[in-house]
């Protein structure tokens, strides 16, 4: 026995999903513990007060900062709206005016003898929080959140860009070594969530972000096409925040992967069904990956629960993920206990393996995924 | 203080958390064992104990002794029965580090001096905004309210100089009224660092909507930096503030024997303590999963610059995004396809525990390594430097040299040291690997001593060295570095294939052509008086084609001649270019796939 490289990524028919809800700054929570909630129903709201503007006062008037506090027409507190006079000053016996007016709307917050200047806080805007799956309320944060938790299916991706979003899920090709291409996205897919096989064409994502497809999950992506559909490059891996209409999620990682035989499976299951996902992914502390929330009618008796610790053994189905014998499958075949020199001079703990063409390879442990049967 | 015999300390990184046991034997300090778990900041233990105790516990099982007691703390000071250690320290950047913006009036003098400070007390630093930054003054609050930073640290103004400037820096502040990262509700804290007599005004706008400290002007005059008041408060805050905020820190700050430390802060301590002890010139470099922190120290002065998005994991596509597929092929001793680099990248992001199983997989990690460094270099060298806007007299010579202020203190001839870190260079198969990617990174000219932190205990000793400096001076010597090799490597430019440099070691002359590398064998400890004679156009330190007598050292590698010129350039057109690199590699002794 040994471990295995394991993303800890869930592969779930069933399980119990719980997702955290909350507001940026304090406000108010608008649902009670133990209330139904859709995907698209308001949980939480609250006020980001609006910056404050800067109107330079001594400045437009050409006085000193103590000279333009005298000639003020506001105080702290008054409420402006654009266009009216701040301050007003007379000389040359009344008939040379000068005035400075608001050009912004608001509340006067800061009035500084020092610079002259006077602070408007613009007002505030509203920011809402949905509750992103259908599901029950578990947990009230006061004033802050809350906790939604539902029974349902669970997939998560390695990588992802793109935000929520909420959809019925399609399956758009017919294998998990498909690749999805222009011809396979349909008008009926605007609005859904697509599902592909072993990668999606540039084409293909254009296509669906043109005909309102909102997510698409595949197995992977050549890397050229995901900058070239985003626009830019992706240096550190925190995504999710992309300016783009269509979701994309990866289960397998870049190049030309098949997807998992039993994510695809499950996800043909799951075909009609309302799926919420998120392309978010965050690769490093506090790990964010992708996920497609799939919540179920049943009730369950014992959900799932999280699989914890996969176990390498004599037997146990692999796939390798790093060179030289990338994205390749086989079976263990022995698991010797001792450190081994590899190829590139590393020492490691390694695992002998059968790949499904019949050769027999030497691969760090490090560089395996168990495939779950 | 009784006798120390036995010190624990921890490093909790944001993935793992590293313990070390050092014990007094005979008269001197050395590493015992060292063990290491996952770190626990995140969900499901949200507690940074739990990490620290499996990592003791790993400690434990090694020494065969006992050091934490029933309900699962460590024992301080050690018992009579043996069980326990008489110092625990420790050391953090998990959950993000700390996370600062730095705001001053010019950027190129008080906002940068606030960055030194800052960088100095082992932050990361997530913005720089100033008076003349060129953004409008709405944009500068959105930035400030989106970042959320553990603290603000805020400068400007000579003292008696600038008021109003500093007093719309408060202003801004009041505007965006930002939240700290951790703690909903609780207030920022704001270190006032600028003009004195602007402290009341300030405190006036600022009042009580963030947490204030005042502290001394980080540049009281155009030509002084005053840095140390600035970084004591970051320290302070960083203990009392942030540290509480994060899961099971509180716990961990009741177990230390003395405040817990920001680990770049640490690492610091002991790059300054080992250049002032030696009396050195010292550069180190500690490349991470995420990020790549330097440290300087050139004549007594200490910098440290954090790259925060260089990195070989987590990072390792923002390396690619900055320095772009050709600048990391070109280190490959073969072709490289621009399509599958990119892939193969973005693989080990994802992936970022995998390992290099083939040579040729190796030989590209180390490739984007080189250009980690070289890039996180870059930027040191851009804040590493003299004091902006200081009046100068200058010296013919200097007015020629067109030498001005604000010019950087990094004189890679004058370095005597460049020690390497992270676990490419650390962990890199072969010694003479990280020795070879030091080389082609930082260009050492003259000579200099090439080393590797052995475990990446610097962190550790760093703490260590602020509570018992000779425990941490003894086992860094002894135990942590590990020294690769003296490199003698001319400055300057000659005709392919002439002689660059003769080096006569133990009477014997190496002459090295103009474009070649050369190691000579030289094992550790081992110590040599050589002649150098430099070609006519070449300089290692005397002066162009002038001969000189140096010392040089043995280690892990050998001593190694680098004649390949400086600037270091190499062939344009990718078939001499491979070939280049394929003669390189042999000449130090490693295979090429």
């Amino acid at each position: 026995m040994g471990t295995a490289y394991t993303p800890g990524l869930k592969v779930s028919p069933g399980t119990i999903v719980r997702k955290q809800r909350r507001l940026p700054l304090k406000g108010r929570v608008l649902v009670n513990v133990g209330d139904r909630v859709s995907a698209a129903d308001v949980v939480a709201r609250t006020d980001i007060p609006g910056i404050i503007q800067t109107v330079k006062v001594a400045e437009v008037l050409g006085l000193e900062p103590a000279e333009a506090m005298a000639a003020l027409q506001v105080k702290e507190g008054d409420e402006v709206t654009a266009g009216q006079i701040f301050a007003e000053t007379k000389s040359f016996f009344g008939l040379i005016r000068s005035e400075c007016k608001t050009p912004f709307t608001g509340r006067v917050e800061l009035i500084s003898p020092t610079t002259g200047h006077v602070g408007v806080r613009l007002p505030s805007k509203p920011v809402e929080v949905s509750a992103y799956i259908n599901g029950t309320v578990a947990e009230v944060m006061e004033n802050e959140g809350v906790v939604v938790e539902t029974y349902g299916a669970l997939v998560q991706g390695i990588f992802g860009v793109g935000g929520e979003r909420m959809g019925r899920l399609a399956m758009a090709v017919d294998s998990p070594d498909d690749v999805l291409t222009e011809d396979r996205i349909r008008e009926a897919h605007a609005g859904a969530v697509i599902v592909g096989g072993s990668g999606v064409t540039l084409g293909a994502l254009r296509r669906a972000a043109n005909g309102g497809v909102l997510g698409v999950v595949v197995g992977a992506i050549v890397d050229t096409d995901l900058v070239e559909y985003l626009g830019h490059d992706i240096g550190v891996a925190i995504t999710g925040h992309e300016d783009i209409s269509t979701t994309l999620i990866l289960t397998e990682g870049f190049g030309s992967i098949a997807m998992a035989a039993r994510t695809f499976a499950l996800l043909k299951s799951l075909e009609g069904r309302d799926v919420s996902i998120n392309g978010a992914t965050q690769i490093r502390a506090g790990v964010i990956r992708p996920e497609i929330i799939a919540p179920l009618d049943v009730k369950p008796d014992a959900a799932e629960a999280w699989a914890q610790g996969q176990i390498l053994d004599i037997g146990t189905s692999i796939r390798v993920i790093r060179e030289p014998y990338f994205g390749r499958l086989g079976t263990v075949t022995k698991l010797p206990p001792e450190l081994v020199e590899v190829e590139s001079g590393a020492v490691v703990r390694i695992l002998e393996a059968r790949l499904n063409d019949g050769a027999e390879v030497v691969v760090p442990r490090a560089n395996v995924e168990i495939i779950e049967e | 203080m009784a006798e120390i015999k036995s010190i624990l300390a921890t490093d909790c990184g944001s993935t793992t958390t590293k313990a070390i046991l050092i014990e007094k034997q005979g008269d001197e300090y050395r590493l015992v064992v060292r063990g290491e778990a996952p770190t626990t900041v995140e969900a499901p233990f949200d507690d940074v104990t739990v990490g620290v105790v499996n990592a003791v516990s790993e400690v434990e099982e090694l020494a065969g002794r006992k050091i934490l007691d029933e309900t699962g703390h460590i024992i301080t000071p050690m018992r009579e029965d043996g069980s326990g250690v008489d110092l625990y320290l420790s050391t953090s950047s998990a959950g993000g580090g700390l996370q600062m913006t730095v705001a001053g009036v010019v950027k190129a003098m008080s906002a940068e001096s606030a960055e030194r400070a800052a960088l100095g007390a082992g932050a990361i630093i997530i913005d720089v905004i100033a008076v003349d930054d060129g953004r409008k003054d709405y944009e500068k609050v959105k930035r400030i309210r989106e970042l959320r930073p553990d603290m603000i640290l805020c400068s400007g103004g000579t003292d008696g100089g600038t008021v109003k400037h500093l007093v719309e820096l408060a202003e801004m502040l009041v505007s965006a009224d930002p939240q700290p990262r951790l703690g909903i509700g609780l207030r920022l804290p704001v270190i006032y660092a600028g003009n004195k007599e602007a402290r009341e005004p300030v405190k006036e706008v600022l009042g009580d909507k963030v947490d204030l400290r005042i502290v001394d002007n980080l540049r009281p005059t155009l030509d002084r930096e005053n840095l140390d008041p600035a970084r004591e408060a970051i320290h302070e805050i960083f203990l009392q503030h942030v540290m509480q905020q994060a899961p099971g820190y509180g716990k961990l700050s009741d177990w230390v024997s003395s405040g817990i430390m920001s680990t770049p802060n640490a690492v610091g301590k002991i790059i300054q303590t080992v250049a002032e002890q030696m009396k050195m010139n010292v550069l180190a470099a500690d490349i991470g999963g995420a990020t790549t922190d330097v440290f300087s120290v050139f004549n007594g002065t200490y910098n440290r610059t954090v790259s925060a998005n260089l990195g070989m994991s987590y990072s390792i596509c923002n390396v690619l995004a900055e320095a772009g597929t050709s600048d990391i092929s070109r280190w490959a001793p073969f072709d490289v396809n621009e399509a599958d680099l990119r892939n193969t990248l973005r693989n080990k992001m994802i992936r970022p525990t995998t390992i290099p199983q083939s040579l040729r997989d190796l030989r590209i990690e180390q490739a984007v390594a080189r250009e980690a460094l070289r890039l996180a270099f870059e930027h040191h060298k851009t804040l590493a430097r003299s004091l902006k806007g200081v009046q100068t007299v200058r010296n013919i010579g200097e007015i020629m040299e067109q030498k001005e202020t604000g010019a950087t203190l990094v004189n890679l001839m004058s370095l005597n040291m460049i020690i390497g870190s992270g676990g490419v260079l650390s962990h890199a198969p072969r010694r003479v690997e990280a020795a070879y990617m030091v080389l082609d990174a930082y260009q050492p000219e003259g000579i200099t001593m090439l080393a590797v932190d052995s475990i990446f205990m610097m962190p550790q000793l760093g703490v260590l060295s602020t509570v018992h400096p000779e425990a941490a001076a003894q086992v860094f010597e002894r135990d942590c570095l590990i020294k690769l090799g003296s490199v003698i490597a001319p400055i300057g430019k000659m005709k392919p294939g002439e002689i660059a440099c003769s080096v006569t070691i133990d009477g014997e002359a190496h002459d090295v052509p103009f474009g070649s590398l050369k190691l000579v064998p030289l094992t550790a400890g081992e110590v040599r008086e050589v002649t150098i004679k430099p070609g006519g156009r070449m300089d290692v330190g005397a002066g162009k084609g002038r001969e000189m007598a140096a010392t040089v050292e043995g280690g892990a590698v050998g001593v190694i001649i680098d004649c390949r010129g400086r600037p270091m350039t190499l062939p344009d057109d990718a078939r001499s270019r491979v070939e280049k690199l394929r003669e390189w590699h042999i000449a130090l002794g490693l295979e090429v796939e």
